[in-house]
């Protein structure tokens, strides 16, 4: 394509990047009251460098090309499951998992980069599809290029991660073009396969059973797996209204919280500002994601479209997952809230995302 | 590779769509689940939020502190740690035990068994590995917060009773309330985990004794960690009890009986309140303050001499002798007793067995009977009164039945009646039976209580109290009153004897101690000293018997004695009970040596006596009161109040430099500002100043009771 593509950054998405900011503004504030009086005071300020960083990212991810992304889409493939396997043999050992290599005083997380490149290699993969109906055949491709990642993921062991995955080969297939009986025979099959994992014992560990049983019933073991999920809706339900005020919350400040800064900032943020601030945060959501929504809607292409759609499958999955968590409908699976959630990794990815749909979004009237 | 991609084509906006409201859902479901928390159950969750962070944490009420009758510290409390270890709080509980053990000077084996025997508990369960933990084992405990965060302390009152068993059955002890206790109705207002009474003055007063627990409410965070408190709701302290003991008394009782097995109780006649009360052999109440060990427990109660009883009111025996002052009683009142006169040849035997007298006494009337003690004459009395006359003067004066002491586990007694027998034994009175009835023996059982109640009733010309340990008019009314209901007995009572009558018995009594030939304690009076009583020699088996078997000391008769002084209206009756003492003229010298103290102490107050010889300090055990020299100063400078492990001077005076014992943590004197300087008191330390021996420490009764007058002369 020799045509010379016009682009300018006024048609960068401001507005969206007005609402991530009031939300990552929103989180500043929150991981500053859930650890000023602990020994993580400094999380507050870390968080303003990550989100800076995250914004850099961003604006030089958005001047890439996204059809030059997808481009090279598959050697990152390539790239990360190696480096998948590399973790598993010679990572760094944290909390019983092999989740970082590191490089020098680097860490290296590459579960979270997986994320981005599979939204890539999805889009790609499909787009290259045509959106026509799909055949067995296909579908069991898109199957084996999520599946791969996501078990290299699981033995690591890290179900959250593994499990953000899965909703972008969902997203894919969906609009890929899947059609109702084929989805109908999946989700069948996906149903024994579960229940037959489940009962096997042997591809999840027993802690991770017992996190996903305990929201259940999360009083059966007030002191065990129930007790981050009952500690969580006691923060969000006596948080009231209208809050009990910032650096206020009983459950937050009392160490009651578990990790009030990360997985369970949206408990501390409902505990501290109630039901007016939480309702407050999933408008932002919701605004954010329309946003994204609309973008894919006025992509220029089907690829376009597609990388937008995987970004906003994720993030309605990591949202729906960890606010279901918080107010115990979903059970306790450690995904962060994106934007929220204290922490490097979470929120490079999701500026990252950002930075690929804008960059479609630019490149929305060149052709 | 670029051109591959396929860009003519468009994602569906039916799709899009789709996704949109799909998005929308989750969002208002979401929105609902914190709809539904937040505000439609925000209530029971801000109870659940405040339930997290406050912990009601309880407030011991402390105990109330036991007095003697010139408020002298007989039971104390004092602060004690106890030290927990959380096996789930740790990180390897086996890896740092050694550790504890060295810190805390505890043994290793022993530790790692305790922790075994907890093995099945919850690890959340706090699991007591030491009590009474030391200043330094504190320390070590705070300092390796950090490395052994398992350790956790709790700070309890406890009870502090008087070392070597000092009126040990008197005041009882306390121990953690038992599962049968809480299903008692009269303990309804225990809660599990609640240190009660068990035996004394502890279970009985314990109402009064126990207070109020209050409580703080104490802001945690999830790791238990205190960051403050909210409110605090007191604990009201237990009521102080002033017992109506004399320690002086007491402590000669104690010194008097030594380690005999048997008891003494000596009263007021005038009023019932007891003066001093020791039963042998004693146990210390400190071992139960601190969770008694259980083969300490075990030799408690499978010692046949059954330390734990209280035999002052609980040991039912045969009164022997001692039953001869009703005898005589009965026997005068009917005009039976003044017309005879008898001839003692060693026995008699009317009806085909012969009962023996211990001797030839010859000439026998009533006014040598009592001091000769003649069982012939007793004998024939008995005879011509018949059993129901006997009962009747019996259950006036109250044998066979409870004097009502408000002490727990009282014995009632025996008092055999044909009644009795026909309803037991299903067989008639036999006369012959009566005989053996005239001289205490038979079926007839006493208690050293009940001894002390009749016969100082008896020599107050009838008139009988109800024996009591705490000062009635000192406690709330209402409470007197279900105490009242709660040991019903014979109580006050009123039974007229005439005065020629009284003369007579109280005269005899006198005789009985007094030098001449076949008085029984004839060695015992005290010169200068108006002061009678009665022996009572009960035998255990019958001569014939005893001659079969060698047996050694079980077989000796029990011995009694009864003393009062004066003879009448006496203001003290003492009753001694020495089992298997063989002869009862020992028991009478160690009634003489109560009643002996008891004069000279009031001799010694009103200014008639002179200080006694500074004698050896006695280790008299943890709580410890001087006595105020100057009389009617009690109230114009309070007294030195000491507790912990000490010594005294024969005067009860706290020997200075002595060594504290290691044993037992010392417990400085209390109230600091209540002790005066012992420079301002003269007299005190004059009569340190004589005292030229250091102290030799006493470990048990029997070094106590080596300590008796006769040595300290010596030193």
């Amino acid at each position: 394509m020799a045509v010379r593509r016009f682009l300018s950054f006024r048609d960068f998405d401001w507005a969206l990047l007005g609402l991530v900011l009031l939300l990552c503004a929103m989180s500043v504030l929150e991981v500053h009251s859930a650890t000023v009086h602990t020994k993580f005071a400094s999380f507050g300020t870390r968080q303003i460098f990550w989100i800076g960083a995250g914004m850099v990212g961003m604006f030089v991810l958005a001047k890439i090309d996204y059809h030059r992304l997808l481009d090279i889409s598959p050697w990152l493939y390539g790239f990360f499951v190696l480096s998948l396997v590399a973790v598993k043999v010679a990572g760094h050992k944290a909390l019983g998992a092999r989740r970082w290599i590191s490089f020098g005083s680097f860490q290296f997380q590459p579960s979270e980069w997986v994320k981005l490149v599979l939204i890539l290699a999805v889009a790609r993969y499909f787009a290259n599809l045509g959106g026509r109906n799909l055949t067995w055949r296909e579908i069991f491709k898109a199957f084996i290029l999520v599946g791969v990642p996501m078990i290299l993921v699981l033995i690591q062991p890290d179900l959250g991660t593994t499990l953000t995955y899965a909703p972008i080969l969902v997203a894919g297939l969906f609009l890929g073009g899947i059609n109702l009986k084929q989805a109908a025979i999946l989700i069948v099959c996906g149903a024994i396969l579960i229940g037959g994992a489940w009962s096997s014992g042997k591809i999840l560990k027993p802690y991770q059973k017992a996190r996903l049983t305990s929201f259940i019933n999360p009083s059966n073991d007030p002191h065990g797996s129930g007790y981050q999920v009952l500690q969580s809706e006691i923060a969000v339900g006596s948080g009231g209204v209208w809050g009990k005020g910032l650096e206020k919350g009983t459950q937050t400040q009392g160490y009651f919280l578990p990790i009030p800064y990360t997985d369970f900032i949206f408990a501390a943020f409902s505990e501290e500002h109630g039901f007016v601030g939480a309702f407050f945060i999933l408008l932002l959501y919701f605004l954010i994601l329309m946003r994204l929504i609309q973008n894919a809607q006025t992509a220029a292409d089907l690829p376009g479209s597609l990388i937008i759609m995987g970004i906003v499958a994720v993030l309605t999955f990591q949202i729906a997952v960890n606010v279901g968590m918080v107010i115990g409908l979903m059970p306790v699976t450690g995904i962060p809230l994106p934007l929220m959630s204290y922490g490097g990794s979470s929120v490079l990815f999701t500026f990252l995302a950002l930075g690929v749909a804008m960059n479609v979004r630019m490149r929305r009237f060149v052709n | 590779m670029a051109l591959s991609i396929n860009r003519g084509e468009k994602l569906s906006t039916i799709k899009l769509t789709f996704v949109q409201y799909g998005i929308l859902l989750m969002m208002l479901g979401l929105a609902a689940g914190l709809w539904r928390l937040q505000v439609l159950n925000v209530e029971s969750y801000r109870v659940l939020a405040e339930q997290n962070r406050i912990r009601k944490e309880p407030i011991l009420a402390p105990r109330g502190k036991l007095f003697d009758r010139e408020s002298r510290l007989v039971v104390d409390n004092y602060p004690s740690v106890t030290c927990f270890l959380v096996r789930e709080q740790s990180r390897n509980v086996d890896a740092d035990l050694p550790i504890i053990a060295h810190g805390l000077d505890l043994d290793l084996d022993q530790l790692r068994a305790t922790l075994h025997h907890y093995r099945s508990q919850p690890g959340y369960q706090p699991i007591p590995i030491k009590q009474d933990v030391t200043a330094d084992e504190q320390a070590f405990i705070a300092a390796h917060r950090n490395e052994l965060p398992e350790l956790e302390t709790i700070d309890e009152e406890r009870r502090l009773y008087p070392r070597d068993g000092f009126a040990a059955h008197l005041i009882g002890y306390v121990g953690e309330v038992s599962e049968d206790d809480l299903n008692n109705p009269r303990f309804a207002y225990y809660e599990p985990g609640d240190v009660v009474g068990k035996a004394g003055v502890e279970e009985t007063y314990d109402e009064l004794l126990r207070g109020q627990d209050g409580s703080r409410e104490v802001v945690v965070d999830s790791r238990g960690r205190e960051v403050g408190y909210f409110g605090i709701e007191h604990a009201q302290p237990g009521q102080d009890l002033r017992l109506t003991i004399d320690n002086d008394l007491q402590r000669a009782a104690e010194l008097a009986l030594g380690d005999r097995n048997g008891a003494i109780v000596a009263m007021d006649p005038r009023n019932g309140e007891i003066l001093a009360m020791v039963s042998r052999p004693s146990f210390d109440p400190n071992a139960f303050a601190v969770k008694i060990d259980r083969t300490e427990w075990n030799k408690l109660i499978t010692d046949p001499d059954h330390p734990l009883l209280n035999k002052a009111i609980q040991a039912q025996l045969a009164p022997g002798s001692t039953f001869k002052i009703l005898m005589s009683v009965a026997g005068l009142q009917e005009g039976i007793a003044q017309n005879m006169h008898i001839v003692c040849n060693g026995g008699w035997g009317p009806y085909g067995y012969y009962h023996h007298c211990d001797e030839h006494h010859g000439a026998v009337d009533i006014y040598n009977a009592i001091p000769y003690s003649c069982d012939t004459f007793y004998y024939m009395l008995g005879d011509k009164l018949g059993i129901d006359r006997i009962v009747k003067y019996a259950d006036e004066f109250g044998y066979g039945q409870k004097t009502g002491i408000d002490l727990p586990g009282e014995q009632a007694g025996l008092m055999p009646s044909p009644d009795w027998l026909i309803k037991n034994f299903h067989h008639r009175w036999y006369p012959d039976e009566t005989l053996d009835v005239s001289i205490g023996q038979g079926a007839v059982e006493a208690t050293p209580i009940q001894l002390a109640r009749i016969i100082g009733g008896i020599a107050s010309g009838g008139h009988m109290v109800r024996p009591h340990v705490v000062f009635p008019n000192e406690l709330p009314a209402d409470f007197y009153k279900s105490l009242q209901d709660s040991f019903p007995g014979t109580g006050d009572a009123y039974v007229p004897i005439d005065p020629a009558n009284w003369d007579i018995i109280t005269n005899g009594m006198f005789e009985v101690v007094q030098p001449g030939l076949y008085h029984t304690a004839g060695a015992d009076g005290l010169p200068g000293i108006d002061f009678g009583g009665k022996t009572g020699t009960a035998q255990q088996m019958s001569h014939e018997a005893l001659e079969k078997t060698n047996k050694g000391r079980a077989t000796f008769p029990n011995v009694w004695f009864v003393g009062v002084t004066p003879r009448r209206n006496p203001e003290l009756v003492v009753a001694v009970l020495w089992q298997d003492g063989e002869f009862s003229y020992y028991p009478a010298r160690i009634g003489a040596k109560v009643v002996e103290a008891f004069v000279n102490k009031k001799r010694r107050l009103a200014g008639n006596l002179p200080p006694e010889k500074a004698a050896a300090p006695v280790d008299v055990g943890a709580v410890w009161t001087e006595p105020d020299s100057k009389p009617g100063a009690k109230s114009a400078s309070a007294p030195r109040i000491h507790s912990g492990h000490f010594y005294v001077d024969g005067n009860g005076v706290v020997a200075e430099n002595v060594p504290a014992a290691k044993a037992r943590p010392q417990h400085e004197a209390r109230p600091a500002s209540a002790q005066p300087d012992t420079n301002s008191r003269p007299g005190s330390n004059a009569r340190r100043g004589t005292n030229p021996r250091p102290a030799t420490p006493v470990r048990n009764a029997s070094e106590l009771a080596a300590l008796t007058p006769e040595r300290r002369k010596e030193q």
